[in-house]
């Protein structure tokens, strides 16, 4: 929390986008969250990301429930659609919000408490229809807003900043993403924004369940000796399956990594995914060997990050209902009422 | 890159742009801080104590400060700093209860103070105190130097200068007006033990082309005739006037013209306008006052009838540029101009002149026939002769005058206790945090969005008509407390610690500016590339710290930092700290400071 607005002033020399934006113009309201929190680094990710992609911020919808990680949506994207929902509905919220106007960019952002606790039915049910979404949890291993309870990613045998020892089991969200069929499945931390920008970028360019699991350090009760979430351990921890750069057709970037390391993964909408291998064994098309590699890693107290899972030939939920192209609020009187006739046609259909 | 030595008194002193430039070091957001809390004394102390004339340079600074703030690069316009100082001069109480006393015993030694200009006033005032007996010889009546012959009273009227030279002189200084040192021989036999040459550069340029001799009546050197005007002498001048020459003595004589019956009155400069001596303020007011400015003419004769002038001829030019990107005026080819006028003021540049000087008194001269004057010391090649303001270096200013005279003022009391001379002792430096609370600092640092705000001028018929009517009217208090607050408060520095950062990336997110990176090491060149904002002004630093954890390094890039104290508000280890950096140039009473260091 501040209590400066922060400056308008920026650099003379900052780069623009396509658009003529520069990153600032993709600031929100100024963090009213505490000094060194994670997620504000993944707010800045998030910034980040949309400025190199030139997107309209009024193409965006940023939808959230409770908790210091569903605030942030207020900290980015300032000029974007926003729906701050109640604990653990963003999923639902989202889900309604698709299905009424598909043009949109969906951004859902939750907390581990929100999407793991009280939302974890809507958090699967959202994944596993298919909900075509930019899905993150700024996972801190706590509920940060309510003073730092362990939450259900806490790992079994951390220890709670005032010594407590968690006996429950966690849930991976990555895991049970992978299982209920998420599309595009990443992990990455807060403190790597070089590794988390691209994550975002492919994200939004994915055309179906995009889901990110980003750790995020809670500094106020989740940064100690003995916690599994905090700045130090994560580093210690990370094994990073591969690096990610995001080749939208506008703007090539160029790749110089060596070659035969790098694999250009092409996505339905055409824009390519570079993904650098880090570990030669891992092949992120492959869910089901993904789920063993996540599983084996877990058990050695490993923290794996990268892209994770991606499947380039994503269907989502609109396409499976079959539902009309154009936003529901565009329709007019003649196609919601289409007349008698055809009233009649599906009244002799069910006969 | 080398871990960045924030010890070194010159790292942060950099920083603080305006401070960096000024010749004196005057501690700028300081005074400009006491402004914005209505301390106008205090802010006006301040000033005394570097730049020794406050409300005297708070009107006519050449203000090298300004080209260089800070706020300049962020925004537009600078910050007003010069005429801020003014605001502390006209605002302040009577602060002669502030000022040193007349010391009751003098340490007995003798200083003789060739010119009472500034230069030699700010050598008196420093020692003054410090009990020498000082002697200032001028052969004007008054003291002041060319701030009183000089600088119109339109700009500078006399009871400023009155106040500020009193202020001086009170301090038990000898001022021996209207006596000429003709002999530095006599002089030297007259027992003193030091000498200090302020006579500053008395002499205006000739134009030697046809018609001078002939029209002599009507042509005038600029500086003779500016200093006439000032001693009341002359008090009318032709309508139609030409004034030859671009700099700021061409400015006070087309617009002195203007106020002694010149109604057509051009300035016109054998340049082209931006290559000017002028500061673009100067130019600013002469054109305000319906002065046109003319370029690419050069003077090649005075035309005349029956001993009276009737014009100028000029020939045209064009500036091409050779190879090595040095530029020459070439004629254009076009026929020349006739120009018809009156008078004209010829001021195309000003000079030394030392004919009182005996060459056989080991005062060595150069080539250009001027003194040898170490720059650091201001001393002379006779150990007891030094030198400073326009007499040192050819003419400069007033700031430049004050300056050198601080610097003599420290060598000749070094000099009369025996020590050596070119050992300068150390600044002194006071770095102090300036946290309050979480979120609560010792000054403002909310940034102002404000553009840079006018001075008030005098109604411009008013002003022409009455050469000592003065034309700005100086900022009143609650202009000057908006414009203190575009003040970035560049001496409260961003200091980092490195053991204490947890590498959350919490200063990088909210620093507005761009200026943090943390990265894996590199040299410089290489370094600014990899910055998160382009980084292309090499003559800011790079603040780099090491010392964390991943092995990285933190990186700053000083050049557009606003001191606006988020990155260490955000930080949750206070590895980012807002600290307050005064730093306090060595004067002749602090003559017993340790030596400076050398890597400073
Ligand atoms: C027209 C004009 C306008 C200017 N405007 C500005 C301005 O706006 N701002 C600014 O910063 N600077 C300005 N300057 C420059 C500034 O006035 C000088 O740089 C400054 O005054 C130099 O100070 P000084 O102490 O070296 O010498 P001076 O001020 O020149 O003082 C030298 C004194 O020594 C006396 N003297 C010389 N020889 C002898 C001798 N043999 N015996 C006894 N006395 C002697 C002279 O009479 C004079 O009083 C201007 C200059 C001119 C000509
Ligand atoms: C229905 C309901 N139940 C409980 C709460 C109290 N509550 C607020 S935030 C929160 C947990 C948030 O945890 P998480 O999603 O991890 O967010 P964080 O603050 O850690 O980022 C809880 C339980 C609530 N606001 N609403
Ligand atoms: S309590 Fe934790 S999660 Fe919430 S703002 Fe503070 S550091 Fe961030
Ligand atoms: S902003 Fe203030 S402190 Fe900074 S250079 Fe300008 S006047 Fe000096
Ligand atoms: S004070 Fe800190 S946050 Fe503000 S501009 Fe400077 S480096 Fe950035
Ligand atoms: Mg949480």
């Amino acid at each position: 929390m501040t209590y400066i607005a922060k400056p308008k002033f920026h650099h003379p020399g900052l780069p623009t986008n396509e658009l003529g934006y520069t990153h600032r113009d993709y600031e929100g309201k100024i963090s009213t969250l505490c000094a060194g929190c994670g997620h504000d680094s993944i707010t800045a990710s998030i910034i980040e990301a949309c400025f190199e992609l030139s997107i309209e911020p009024h193409r965006v919808a940023k939808i959230s429930g409770i908790g210091c990680s569903s605030k942030t949506p207020d900290y980015f994207l300032g000029n974007s659609h926003g729906f701050n929902s109640v604990h653990g509905r963003m999923p639902s919220v989202l889900t309604g919000a698709n299905l009424a106007n598909r043009e949109l960019i969906y951004l859902g952002v939750s907390g581990d408490g929100d999407s793991a606790s009280i939302g974890f039915g809507q958090f699967a049910h959202a994944i596993r229809r298919a909900v075509n979404m930019v899905y993150i949890v700024e996972n801190n291993g706590v509920y940060g807003l309510t003073k730092g309870q362990f939450s259900a990613t806490a790992d079994r045998g951390s220890k709670s900043k005032r010594g407590v020892v968690n006996t429950d089991s966690s849930i991976d969200l990555v895991a049970i993403a992978l299982q209920l069929g998420a599309t595009y499945v990443a992990r990455s931390f807060s403190g790597d924004k070089r590794q988390l920008v691209p994550l975002i970028k492919g994200a939004i360019e994915h055309q179906g369940a995009a889901f990110l699991d980003v750790i995020s350090p809670c500094v106020a009760f989740n940064n100690h000796v003995g916690s599994t979430k905090s700045f130090d351990y994560v580093r210690e921890h990370n094994e990073a399956v591969n690096r990610l750069d995001v080749i939208t057709g506008r703007a090539p970037i160029k790749i110089d990594y060596e070659p035969g390391k790098v694999e250009v993964v092409e996505q339905h909408d055409g824009t390519k995914l570079a993904l650098r291998k880090l570990k030669d064994e891992y092949d992120p098309h492959d869910r089901l060997a993904a789920m063993n590699f996540l599983q084996q890693h877990a058990a050695k107290g490993q923290v794996v990050t990268g892209l994770l899972y991606v499947d380039t030939e994503p269907e989502d939920l609109h396409a499976h209902l079959n539902t009309v192209e154009a936003p529901l609020n565009t329709l007019s009187e003649r196609e919601l009422c289409p007349g008698a006739g055809v009233l009649e046609k599906i009244n002799a259909g069910l006969r | 890159m080398q871990s960045t030595d924030i010890a070194a008194p010159d790292y942060f002193h950099k920083v603080v742009d305006c401070q960096w430039a000024c010749p004196a070091h005057t501690p700028v957001p300081e005074y400009i801080r006491l402004i914005a809390a209505g301390r106008y004394s205090d802010a006006y102390m301040i000033n005394w104590r570097s730049n020794v004339f406050p409300g005297i340079l708070g009107r006519t600074c050449d203000r090298p400060c300004e080209p260089a703030c800070r706020r300049g690069r962020v925004e537009k316009d600078p910050v007003a700093i010069c005429r801020l100082k003014r605001v502390a001069a006209d605002f302040k109480d009577d602060i002669r209860g502030r000022l040193p006393k007349p010391v009751a015993h003098r340490n007995g030694k003798r200083i003789a103070l060739i010119g009472g200009g500034p230069a030699s006033l700010a050598v008196a005032r420093d020692l003054a105190p410090l009990g020498y007996h000082c002697v200032v010889f001028d052969q004007d009546p008054k003291a002041g130097g060319m701030m009183r012959t000089q600088i119109p009273k339109f700009r500078l009227p006399d009871a400023v200068i009155d106040e500020e030279c009193d202020y001086i002189l009170n301090l038990g200084i000898e001022f021996v007006g209207g006596r000429r040192i003709d002999s530095m021989k006599a002089l030297l036999a007259e027992n003193f033990d030091a000498i200090f040459v302020g006579s500053g550069a008395p002499r205006g340029r000739e134009l030697d082309i046809p018609g001078r001799q002939e029209a002599a009546k009507n042509i005038h050197i600029g500086i003779d005739w500016l200093s006439s005007v000032s001693f009341g002498h002359i008090d009318k001048i032709g309508k139609r006037v030409i004034v030859l020459g671009g700099g700021n003595t061409a400015m006070d004589c087309c617009r002195s013209s203007r106020r002694l019956g010149g109604e057509d009155v051009k300035v016109i400069v054998r340049s082209g306008f931006e290559e000017m001596k002028a500061s673009p303020w100067e130019k600013e007011d002469a054109m305000h006052e319906g002065i046109p400015i003319l370029n690419y003419l050069v003077p090649k004769e005075f035309t005349h009838e029956n001993g009276r002038l009737t014009g100028v001829v000029f020939e045209k030019v064009k500036a091409e540029y050779d190879d090595k990107g040095r530029r020459k005026l070439v004629p254009t080819g076009e026929p020349d101009e006739h120009i018809a006028c009156d008078d004209v003021l010829v001021a195309v540049g000003q000079e030394n002149a030392f004919p009182w000087i005996e060459r056989d008194l080991g005062i060595e001269f150069d080539k250009w026939d001027m003194p040898k004057v170490d720059p650091k010391t201001m001393a002379s090649t006779n150990p007891k002769i030094f030198f400073g303001g326009d007499a040192a270096f050819g003419p400069k200013n007033i700031i430049w005058a004050v300056a050198h005279g601080h610097e003599a003022a420290l060598s000749i009391d070094k000099f009369c206790s025996g020590e050596d001379i070119n050992d300068r002792p150390q600044p002194m430096v006071d770095i102090v945090s300036q946290k309050m609370g979480i979120h609560e600092w010792s000054y403002d640092n909310d940034i102002s969005a404000d553009k840079r705000y006018r001075v008030p001028l005098r109604d411009k018929v008013v002003a022409l008509r009455d050469i000592k009517a003065e034309v700005e009217l100086g900022y009143d208090v609650e202009l000057a407390l908006k414009e203190a607050e575009r003040c970035l408060n560049c001496d409260v520095q961003t200091v980092f610690t490195g053991s204490l950062c947890i590498e959350c990336d919490a200063c990088v997110d909210i620093c507005p500016m761009d200026c943090i990176t943390f990265t894996d090491n590199g040299d410089e060149a290489e370094l600014r590339t990899r910055l998160k904002a382009p980084s292309r002004n090499v003559t800011q630093d790079l603040y780099v710290a090491d010392g964390l954890k991943t092995g990285r390094v933190m990186v700053k890039d000083e050049d557009v930092c606003l001191h606006c104290g988020l990155c260490a508000e955000r930080c949750p280890t206070g590895a980012w700290d807002m600290q307050k950096y005064l730093i306090d140039m060595t004067q002749a009473e602090d003559r017993c400071r340790a030596p400076a260091r050398s890597a400073a």
